[in-house]
């Protein structure tokens, strides 16, 4: 198969295509994304050539985007609607929560639901606080949701289409900091582009990673570091600037969780450190750490230690003192490591 | 308060919360309901541009007067065939809900809703959209069901929780779910329907099908998001759906006034948003017959939504949780001054010479029995809380396509605490 460099959302546009071109029940829509290709251009070009019945614009109400997938998927179709920023998803959560997720089970799979919601989410935009979001932990909360949150170009698309082609509904949230390119959470240093990291060079045509199963992006004997998302390159690059020899557990998927990767990694390490930019109190960090402490519990040297956002709304002009950047985590890392 | 923020030289602002005309213990008062003659209100073509029909919003359709007989230009001229079984339906429709009102108060299962007075809308309904046509019901259309020939065993079955139950016990009393008949999965959260419903028809039309969609809610929760999304979706892609509103006056406790009855009509909801709007004698079972084939006629041409509202009565309690004595007066039932919509399909069906009392006596009769013997039937499977559940581990499936592992362990703990609690009977499957 043919491979070529792309960005994140070059690859997320690339699955969408992939998956309209092999199955016309798929589907697109939300707002701006039908003629203009989405704000951030992740559906470009799919209105031109799938039509305006497969790739069409909405009105500004995420509860009937939501709604009105839910019918789709009802009548057969496998909708893929956009959720402008995971901020806006709000108004959508009835049709999410008591609908979507649970219609399979309510009606003992006479229907299944069928729907991807793709969403922009996290912070280091200068989004403030209704554009940088991580509502994450609102939906791993959810029996019934699928959680899926790609690091690299090539997970996005073999992620998304996972997500497209599974019969259950999934939330899937793209992290729009790196939608251009990684981020080591130095925000006063230049920008790379993905053209430079290795998983920007993405198959043009179908392949597929599985959910549920989390990718161990670097390996290193003395400490696990579990993260998703944009935090996944930020703890990489803490990690290497520190010189810690650790595993760095890339999770892709929240629910279902590869615990069996996790449990292997802490119990080699001994130490875990978990990070998320969500905030922490009742954040998905701490879902990891219990479940940690239960499996791995005699074999910890430390206590779990945990960097996420702080439990306020996302500030704007201080966002760079509430990201959980390098240093949040180089000092969790000594933290960790003293024991 | 900081009083001296009142400006003394004018009136002082005053908060308006509706209150019904009526509440316990006091005469029922229905003189503001204005009822518009049968025959009166005009039919235009299903075709007609949105903006042409905004008297219909708040005119009432109507086709039988107070002798029975049909008039007007909305009369769907039924044959006598139809129009018998339609009467049944409605009968079979009120025998079940009796017995099964009973049966929740016998303890056989932890609730129900009755539909009674309604029983026109879902049933004279039914028999105007085609049965490929999908419902996406509230919790009070089981008519629709019996009209489609739904196995009334099935019903009682998931009513009981049963064995069996095609739902597998999840899901409280009376929201049925039938792919085969139709009808989607009723939630328990209101209004979430309708966008469902107008997503449902948006892809019919999208895949160049020829069916349409159906929701119904009631005038309460058309205060819901949910409502004004659906029908911002439903008119920006002229969808092929009929939302029909079930202003039946009452939500729970809560009179019309506080959905906004006491501004404006429901059917009015259509303007705004360039819908067709009708209004509908909800317990005139030829009217709801005719505004319902008109809307499909109109979905089915591309000529885009129509709003219904079903002006009616909830005869009874909300469900069998309710108590309406404490709210509403006691003889509203008797001074509802669109009467019953199974007394007046009756009263046209004698004056056509096509029924008599004794065939009427006959039929109810055979409807009781009917639902007797499904009863029995469905009994064979156990009742709600009597052994015959569903077997335990059925709890963990269905949450997703296949199992996921922190299911299978949760499974497996909920069996363990099984066995503890029932050692000698295998952890009480039947228990």
């Amino acid at each position: 198969m043919t491979s070529r460099r792309m960005n994140m959302i070059e690859a997320i546009n690339s699955a969408m295509d992939v998956a309209m071109g092999r199955d016309d029940r798929v589907v697109v829509f939300g707002e701006d994304v039908g003629y203009f290709g989405g704000v951030f251009r992740a559906t470009a070009g799919l209105q031109a050539k799938y039509g305006a019945t497969r790739s069409f614009d909405t009105p500004i109400t995420e509860c009937g985007i939501v709604g009105v997938a839910v019918g789709m998927a009802a009548y057969g179709l496998r909708p893929v609607p956009e959720i402008q920023f995971a901020d806006y998803i709000y108004p959508a959560l009835d049709q999410l929560v008591s609908e979507a997720a649970r219609i399979r089970y309510r009606s003992a799979g006479q229907w299944a639901m069928p729907i991807t919601v793709r969403s922009p989410f996290g912070g280091g935009i200068f989004g403030g606080q209704t554009h940088s979001q991580s509502p994450e932990g609102i939906f791993t909360h959810v029996a019934g949701l699928k959680t899926v949150i790609p690091s690299t170009p090539y997970d996005a698309k073999g992620l998304l289409l996972a997500a497209i082609e599974d019969n259950d509904p999934v939330i899937f949230f793209e992290p729009k900091r790196i939608y251009n390119g990684p981020f080591d959470g130095h925000y006063d240093r230049p920008v790379q582009p993905w053209a430079k990291h290795p998983a920007s060079e993405v198959p043009e045509g179908h392949y597929t990673i599985p959910l549920g199963k989390a990718a161990v992006v670097r390996e290193g004997q003395d400490l696990t570091v579990l993260a998703y998302g944009t935090m996944v390159h930020v703890a990489l690059a803490a990690v290497e600037e520190l010189g810690v020899e650790a595993d760095v557990i890339d999770l892709r998927t929240l629910m279902p969780l590869d615990i069996e990767t996790i449990e292997a990694s802490v119990k080699k390490t001994g130490r875990c450190l978990i990070v998320h930019e969500a905030t922490r109190t009742a954040g998905f960090g701490a879902e990891l750490a219990a479940q940690v402490q239960e499996r791995c519990f005699y074999h910890l040297e430390a206590p779990i230690e945990r960097v996420t956002g702080f439990d306020t709304p996302y500030p704007h002009s201080l966002e760079w003192a509430y990201f959980p950047g390098p240093i949040r985590i180089g000092m969790a890392i000594e933290k960790v490591m003293a024991e | 308060m900081n009083i001296d923020s009142r400006r003394t030289n004018i009136p002082p602002l005053a908060l308006h919360i509706p209150e019904p005309p009526a509440r316990p213990g006091e005469e029922a008062d229905f003189s503001h309901i204005q009822v518009t003659p049968a025959g009166e209100t005009r039919r235009p073509d299903s075709w007609a541009e949105p903006h042409s029909l905004h008297d219909m919003a708040y005119g009432l359709v109507r086709v039988l007067d107070d002798s029975g007989a049909a008039i007007g230009p909305w009369d769907p001229r039924l044959s006598p065939e139809t129009l018998r079984q339609m009467l049944r339906d409605m009968a079979l429709t009120r025998a079940f809900d009796d017995r099964m009102f009973r049966a929740q108060r016998q303890g056989k299962t932890s609730f129900y809703m009755k539909c009674t007075g309604e029983e026109a809308v879902a049933v004279a309904q039914s028999h105007a959209l085609d049965f490929e046509d999908m419902c996406f019901p509230s919790y009070r259309q089981q008519g629709i069901l019996i009209t489609r020939g739904y196995p009334l065993v099935e019903m009682i079955n998931q009513i009981y929780s049963n064995r069996g139950d095609a739902l597998k016990g999840r899901q409280l009393p009376i929201m049925y779910s039938a792919p085969d008949h139709g009808f989607f999965t009723v939630s328990g959260n209101l209004a979430t329907q309708l966008p469902q419903a107008v997503g449902w028809a948006m892809a019919s039309a999208s895949r160049g099908d020829t069916r349409i969609a159906a929701a119904w809610c009631g005038e309460g929760s058309t205060a819901e998001g949910d409502f004004h999304a659906a029908m911002t979706f439903a008119t920006v892609y002229r969808a092929p759906v009929i939302i029909n509103v079930v202003n039946n006056q009452w939500a729970i406790s809560s009179f019309v006034g506080f959905a906004g009855g006491e501004a404006t009509t429901f059917a009015a909801r259509a303007i705004g948003y360039g819908v067709a709007g009708l209004r509908v004698d909800g317990n005139d079972p030829l009217a709801v017959y005719a505004a319902t084939a008109w809307a499909a006629e109109r979905a089915r041409t591309n000529n885009g939504p129509t709003l219904i509202e079903h002006f009616t009565y909830r005869a009874e309690g909300h469900s069998t949780s309710d108590d309406p004595s404490a709210y509403r007066s006691a003889d509203e039932r008797a001074k509802w001054p669109l009467g019953d919509p199974i007394a007046r399909l009756k009263a046209h069906l004698i004056s056509l010479g096509e029924w008599d009392e004794d065939r009427h006596a006959t039929m109810d009769l055979e409807c009781a029995e009917a639902v007797k013997a499904a009863q029995k039937e469905a009994e064979k499977n156990g009742i709600l809380g009597h052994g015959l559940h569903q077997p335990l581990e059925t709890m963990f499936e269905d949450v997703f396509e296949t199992l996921p592992p922190h299911l299978r362990e949760q499974q497996a703990q909920m069996l363990a605490e099984r066995m503890r609690k029932w050692p000698d009977q295998g952890g009480g499957d039947a228990q």
